[in-house]
């Protein structure tokens, strides 16, 4: 049975060439564009290198400071101060990171000037962030503290400045007319990953800002890694405690302070959508759907121009004894054989782009990557809408009187 | 074998109602080769649909081996003509998109119980029969419509019903294609005893058959 229906499809698929090309491309294209999509949302908010912790840590990349008047109302990142004297009082993260946002200095090797994006952080900046050493090592905190001009580089500022990505430490590397010492060389970050891409990683000692200022706002953020996932929740806990009392303990002309803490992606959709992870959710599904609904109502045109052209064909299958429910599988099988045809070739198509983006400077060192779950469930709904799309033609046609079918519809 | 009593089709539209078929009462026996003749539009190829459970009638009984099919499911009614009922048409009705073994086994698709490989020997044995057995893997295009008719035959015989429904099998042949596809049906009815109802519009084909039913305006005249 499942080879005559399959003999049939393969047949129905070579005959009528234009709509077996609509169908595919209806299908591949949909698939391609959740896929892409799927990994660009992946290696934005997923975890990947070096951000492998991004399950249990909180972010704190704000602070919003207002007066009892509202007449100023201040968002911005945390200053140094604000981050580096009470995160260490917390007890349930395993470790804290701190890290400037972007800074910027030239490098000039050859009069050729690079521009180079400068991170400054602490030691637990490494620990929490599982960096890749291509040679070298990370830079210690007895090393900050001891004011050393010391320096990290990502493989391509070595390549950049050096002309090799190996061999460097030890070497000098002056920028913003400073010479630090190479103490290490790490692998490539993509440049999504906002927290731990940068050319340069320096001390923050380094800095040439004065980060003991008794201010609240600056241009640090801070990480918090819980010892496992299961514990986020306390640390949560205990960091809105430690926030709240905060709040009360400086008072003067500041009456209001929202210094808070959350996951990565609740900090990403903060930013979008005030704070709240379901809307981003709803809204994804969402376009996902509605962007599936578009193959879906297309194959049930495509199958019910066919169904009507193979009138004859159901006609002779009925009157030698195929059944409705014969009839309704027959088109279901013939539905299934098309949308795996779609799947395989969407999933090569996904495979060749990622490539490419990878490969280009679209996203410089991006890594994107296929997420096999987003494509078995795109897959998975590409069948279900498959099989509805045939299920309602060949559930017209069984209700069609056979003579009336014999004659062609 | 066939019972129609007082058997009547009505064509119903909003504006128009066509009798096709009226008052007819056939009994045709076990075995019997029987032929129906009338012009064009006389309701032939009705009657051969009400006798193959393709139509329902409007009034009137059918029995078919002694069973009735007032009450019968879409699904019921579909296994019946699977088991009692081969179908021969004027137009072949082959499925251009399946090789000619592969449309001979069709009837045995719907029968429960038949492993593929018997189905292949029995489409065979029926392509045998009918003389194409050289001709398994062509496709219906790559064949006159002499050979495409005995594939149709193949088809209807490969399941071995009691009853076969020819509507105007040499219809669309020349004579000497049609004289060969009637001496099958011949051959049919005398080796294996089934009963053959023929639409037909050659008198000397109807002329060979056992008996000769006349149509004119939906009612049996002869």
């Amino acid at each position: 049975m499942l080879r005559n229906y399959l003999l049939i499809t393969i047949a129905v698929l070579k005959r009528r060439k234009f709509f077996t090309f609509i169908s595919l491309f209806g299908i591949c294209f949909t698939l391609l564009i959740l896929m892409v999509l799927a990994a660009f949302i992946d290696h934005i908010l997923g975890a990947g290198y070096p951000e492998y912790n991004r399950g249990r840590s909180l972010y704190i990349n704000r602070v919003e400071l207002s007066d009892s008047t509202n007449s100023w109302h201040n968002i911005s990142p945390a200053s140094f101060y604000l981050l580096n004297t009470y995160l260490p009082t917390l007890k349930t993260p395993e470790k804290i990171a701190i890290t400037s946002e972007f800074d910027f200095a030239n490098a000039f090797v050859n009069n050729k000037k690079l521009a180079l994006r400068l991170k400054f952080t602490n030691a637990g900046f490494w620990e929490v962030l599982r960096f890749n050493f291509i040679e070298g090592r990370p830079y210690t905190e007895k090393e900050i503290a001891e004011g050393a001009r010391i320096v990290v580089l990502s493989a391509k500022t070595a390549e950049d400045y050096f002309g090799v990505s190996t061999g460097v430490v030890g070497k000098t590397i002056e920028a913003g007319s400073v010479n630090y010492r190479v103490v290490g060389v790490v692998k490539n970050v993509p440049a999504t990953r906002l927290y731990s891409s940068a050319d340069l990683y320096l001390p923050y000692s380094c800095s040439k800002k004065d980060l003991s200022k008794k201010e609240y706002t600056g241009n640090y953020i801070g990480i918090l890694m819980a010892p496992s996932r299961a514990e986020l929740k306390a640390m949560q806990a205990e960091f809105d405690a430690m926030s709240a009392k905060l709040v009360n303990i400086q008072q003067g002309e500041l009456t209001k302070m929202d210094f808070s803490a959350s996951t990565y992606l609740n900090s990403f959709s903060g930013t979008l959508f005030g704070g709240d992870s379901r809307i981003f959710y709803a809204i994804v599904v969402l376009f996902a759907l509605l962007f599936m609904l578009l193959p879906s109502i297309n194959l049930v045109n495509i199958n019910m121009s066919r169904i009507i052209e193979r009138a004859s064909e159901i006609g002779v299958r009925k009157a030698f004894g195929a059944s409705s429910k014969h009839l309704v599988m027959q088109f279901i099988a013939e539905n299934i054989f098309i949308t795996l045809i779609g799947g395989v070739l969407a999933f090569i198509l996904t495979l060749i782009t990622l490539y490419l983006i990878n490969t280009s400077d679209i996203i410089a060192h991006s890594d994107l990557t296929i997420n096999i779950k987003v494509f078995v469930v795109s897959l998975l709904m590409c069948l279900v809408f498959g099989l509805l799309s045939g299920v309602y033609p060949a559930w017209r046609m069984s209700k069609m009187q056979v003579t009336d079918a014999l004659r062609g519809g | 074998m066939i019972q129609l009593q007082n058997v009547e089709k009505v064509y119903r539209t909003a504006t128009i109602e066509t009798v096709a078929l009226q008052q007819i009462n056939l009994h045709i026996e076990k075995g019997e080769f029987l032929s129906i003749m009338g012009p064009s539009g006389c309701g032939k190829s009705t009657l051969l649909n009400v006798m193959g459970l393709l139509d329902a009638p409007s009034a009137g009984k059918v029995s078919i081996a002694g069973q009735t099919f007032e009450r019968m499911s879409d699904k019921a009614l579909a296994e019946f003509r699977n088991h009692t009922i081969g179908f021969i048409f004027q137009s072949y009705h082959l499925i251009n998109d399946l090789p000619v073994i592969d449309n001979v086994e069709l009837p045995l698709l719907y029968r429960g119980g038949i492993s593929a490989a018997e189905r292949r020997r029995l489409a065979k044995e029926a392509l045998e029969k009918v003389g194409l057995s050289n001709r398994l893997k062509h496709f219906p295009s790559q064949l006159s419509g002499g050979q495409k008719q005995r594939v149709a035959i193949a088809r209807a015989i490969v399941g071995q019903p009691q009853l076969i429904l020819a509507d105007e099998p040499t219809g669309n042949l020349d004579s000497a294609m049609g004289k060969e596809v009637l001496d099958i049906l011949l051959r049919l009815n005398q080796d294996h005893q089934t009963t053959i109802v023929m639409v037909t519009h050659d008198e000397q084909m109807a002329r060979r058959s056992h008996r000769l039913v006349r149509l004119f305006d939906g009612s049996q005249v002869s």
